[in-house]
C-alpha cells in the first residue's frame, strides 16, 4: 500500500503505540483486498457489545487503552451495548455480564469514543452526506448510510472501525471504490410493502437472492417512496440474510439512475406471496409465545409512537420488550410515550439490542423459546441462538403479547 | 496431492481434516461457541463440532461480531484451525487479522466441492495454496 508522510510516521510509532497497532491491522486487511492506498473518512462506529468481545477483547481493549497518547481522532461513536444497566435484573442479566460492560464502557471512554450505543445513528446522530467516506460498523448502518444516503463504507467490524478511529482513516478496497458500488443483479418487486414487518422480509428475500458481500441488488418495481424506517427494515433484514452492504432502489435512492444498468437482466422477481411464504416458515407449528420483542434495529420515537397506540386500553400477559436508543428514550418519556407503553405492562429499555445482549443467557434464565417480534433480521439471528422465532406485524406482536398466543 | 491456488490468504500455516459443507459462515449466526459446534438449525453442518477442523465453506454471512468473536474463540482455544472460503466479505478479513487465523479465499473453483469431507488438508498462506494432502 502507498503510504503518506504521515501513515509512515504512525507505522513508524510516532503517534504512539495504539496508532501503530490501528495502521498495521488496516494494513494486512487493506492487503488482502488489494487496497492502493488509505481514504479519509468522517466517522467511526464501533460493534462491541461484550458477548462478542468475551473477556479476551475486553482486556485487549484496556491494553490498548492503557498505551500513552491512545485517542481516537475523528468523531467515534458506540453501536448497542450487551446490557440497559436499569433493567438488568429485570433481564435476568448477570453481575458478570454487567462488570465486563463497565469495563469495555471505562477502556471506550479512555480511548476518547462517545458512547451513543445506538444502531440508528444514521436517524439521530450525524447522517452522512453524498459521497461522505465513512468507517461503519452495523450492517445495518452500513447498508442503510451508503444505499439511502449515498455514503462510502465498508462492513467495519469493530477492531477496524476503532482503527479507523485511531487513524482517521480506512484501506481504499471494496465501497469506497466507484466501480465496486454499480448494481450486479437486479430484483423486480411485484408489491411494495405496507407494513415494516413485510419490508423486512422482501429485505430477507433479496438478501438469500443476493447471497454474498459483493453482491450490489437493483430493487425495481416499488410503486412510492419508502420512509426511513421502512427502508431501516428492509436494509437492516438485506444486510442480515444477504451480507449485503449497499442497494439501489429505482426511483428512490440518489445512486440508482447512474448505478442500474437497464440492460441488466431481472434476477427474480418478488410477489406478494413470496413475502407470505417467508412469513409463513416462520410462524408455522408455533402456538404459544414466551415473549414479545421490539428492537433489532433500536426503534425510532414514530416505530414507539405507534407501539404506544397499539398497547393504549390493553394489558400484556408475558413480557413485552422495546427498545430504543439513548437519543429516542429522553423524547419518548418527555411524550408519554414509555409511560404509555409501561402502563400496559411493557418495558422501554435503552441503548443495547436484544441480540447483542447475551440473547442466549436471557433464554436459558426466563425460560424463553418462543419468540415473536416485526424484526426480520432479529428472526434471523434468532435461531443461532436456541430461539424458535417468529415474524409478525406489529399488531399481531401486540395481540400475542396480551394472549400468549399467536393468533390462528 | 492436489493444490487450489487463491487470490489471497493470511496467518500461519495449518493442516487439519477439513470440515466441508456448501453452506455460509457467521460466528454470531451459526455457532454455539461455547461447545465449539454449529447450532444454527439450518445450517449444514449443524450439530457438528468445528474445533480444530479446517472449515471449508461457500461464503462469508452475517453481521459484524465476527471481527471480534474470532479472537474471543482463540484465547479460549475452541476454535477452527483454518477459514477456507470462496468469496470472504470484510468481516472475516478484520476478525482474522486481529486474532492472526489463518484464511485462505477466492478460488478458481467451488473449493467447497473441489476438497473432500474429512480429508487432509495443509494451507499455506505465504503462497496462497491450499493442498489436499490424503482423502479422508
Amino acid at each position: 500500500m502507498r503510504l503518506n508522510d504521515e501513515e509512515q510516521a504512525m507505522l513508524a510509532g510516532k503517534a504512539g503505540a495504539a496508532c501503530q497497532w490501528a495502521i498495521e491491522h488496516q494494513m494486512r486487511v487493506g492487503k488482502y483486498f488489494g487496497a492502493p492506498d488509505f481514504v479519509p473518512v468522517s466517522q467511526a462506529h464501533i460493534m462491541a457489545d461484550t458477548e462478542s468481545l468475551g473477556v479476551a477483547g475486553v482486556e485487549w481493549l484496556e491494553r490498548l487503552a492503557a498505551q500513552p497518547g491512545s485517542q481516537v481522532r475523528i468523531p467515534t461513536i458506540t453501536d448497542p451495548r450487551g446490557t440497559d444497566f436499569a433493567a438488568a435484573a429485570r433481564l435476568k442479566q448477570q453481575e458478570w455480564m454487567l462488570a465486563l460492560e463497565r469495563r469495555a464502557i471505562t477502556a471506550f471512554q479512555a480511548l476518547g469514543v462517545l458512547m451513543t450505543d445506538t444502531c440508528i445513528n444514521y436517524q439521530t446522530i450525524m447522517p452522512a452526506v453524498l459521497g461522505e467516506h465513512m468507517a461503519y460498523g452495523d450492517t445495518g448502518v452500513v447498508i442503510y448510510s451508503n444505499s439511502v444516503l449515498g455514503a462510502r463504507s465498508n462492513f467495519e467490524g469493530g477492531p477496524s472501525a476503532l482503527a479507523a478511529g485511531l487513524t482517521g482513516r480506512t484501506p481504499r478496497y471494496g465501497y469506497h471504490l466507484p466501480e465496486l458500488r454499480r448494481a450486479t443483479l437486479l430484483v423486480r418487486v411485484e408489491y411494495t410493502p405496507r407494513a415494516l414487518h413485510d419490508w423486512g422480509a422482501l429485505g430477507g428475500i433479496v438478501g438469500r437472492i443476493a447471497g454474498d458481500y459483493w453482491q450490489v441488488p437493483a430493487v425495481v418495481g416499488i410503486d412510492r417512496i419508502p420512509g426511513s424506517d421502512e427502508l431501516k427494515h428492509f436494509g437492516a433484514a438485506l444486510a442480515s440474510y444477504g451480507s449485503v452492504a449497499l442497494f439501489h432502489m429505482a426511483g428512490v435512492t440518489p445512486e440508482a439512475d447512474e448505478a442500474i444498468d437497464t440492460a441488466l437482466p431481472a434476477a427474480a422477481s418478488v410477489t406478494q406471496a413470496d413475502i407470505a411464504a417467508f412469513l409463513a416458515a416462520y410462524r408455522d407449528g408455533i402456538d404459544s409465545v414466551d415473549v414479545v420483542v421490539f428492537s433489532t434495529p433500536q426503534l425510532s420515537l414514530f416505530e414507539l409512537r405507534t407501539l404506544a397506540g397499539l398497547l393504549d386500553g390493553r394489558r400484556t400477559t408475558i413480557p413485552l420488550i422495546a427498545i430504543t436508543s439513548p437519543q429516542i428514550k429522553p423524547d419518548a418519556d418527555r411524550s408519554g410515550i414509555t409511560a404509555r407503553i409501561e402502563a400496559a405492562g411493557g418495558m422501554v429499555l435503552q441503548g443495547m439490542c436484544f441480540y447483542q445482549s447475551y440473547a442466549r443467557e436471557m433464554a436459558e434464565a426466563n425460560g424463553w423459546r418462543n419468540l415473536v417480534t416485526p424484526s426480520a433480521k432479529l428472526v434471523n439471528i434468532l435461531g443461532g441462538y436456541g430461539y424458535r422465532p417468529a415474524l409478525l406485524s406489529m399488531q399481531e406482536c401486540v395481540d400475542a403479547a396480551c394472549t400468549g398466543r399467536i393468533a390462528a | 496431492m492436489t493444490e487450489f491456488r487463491a487470490s489471497a490468504a493470511m496467518g500461519k500455516r495449518v493442516r487439519g481434516r477439513a470440515l466441508v459443507a456448501k453452506d455460509g459462515f457467521s460466528a454470531r449466526y451459526d455457532l454455539d461457541r461455547v461447545t465449539g459446534t454449529f447450532s444454527r438449525p439450518e445450517h449444514k453442518l449443524a450439530g457438528q463440532s468445528y474445533v480444530g477442523r479446517i472449515l471449508v465453506l461457500d461464503a462469508a454471512k452475517g453481521g459484524v461480531a465476527t471481527a471480534w468473536m474470532l479472537h474471543e474463540m482463540a484465547a479460549r482455544n475452541v476454535m477452527p484451525a483454518a477459514l477456507v472460503l470462496n468469496r470472504v466479505n470484510p468481516i472475516m478479513v478484520q476478525g482474522a487479522a486481529l486474532a492472526d487465523f489463518t484464511m485462505i479465499s477466492g478460488f478458481d473453483v467451488d473449493i467447497t466441492a473441489a476438497v473432500p469431507d474429512g480429508a487432509l488438508v495443509e494451507i499455506d498462506p505465504e503462497t496462497a495454496v491450499l493442498r489436499v494432502l490424503a482423502d479422508a
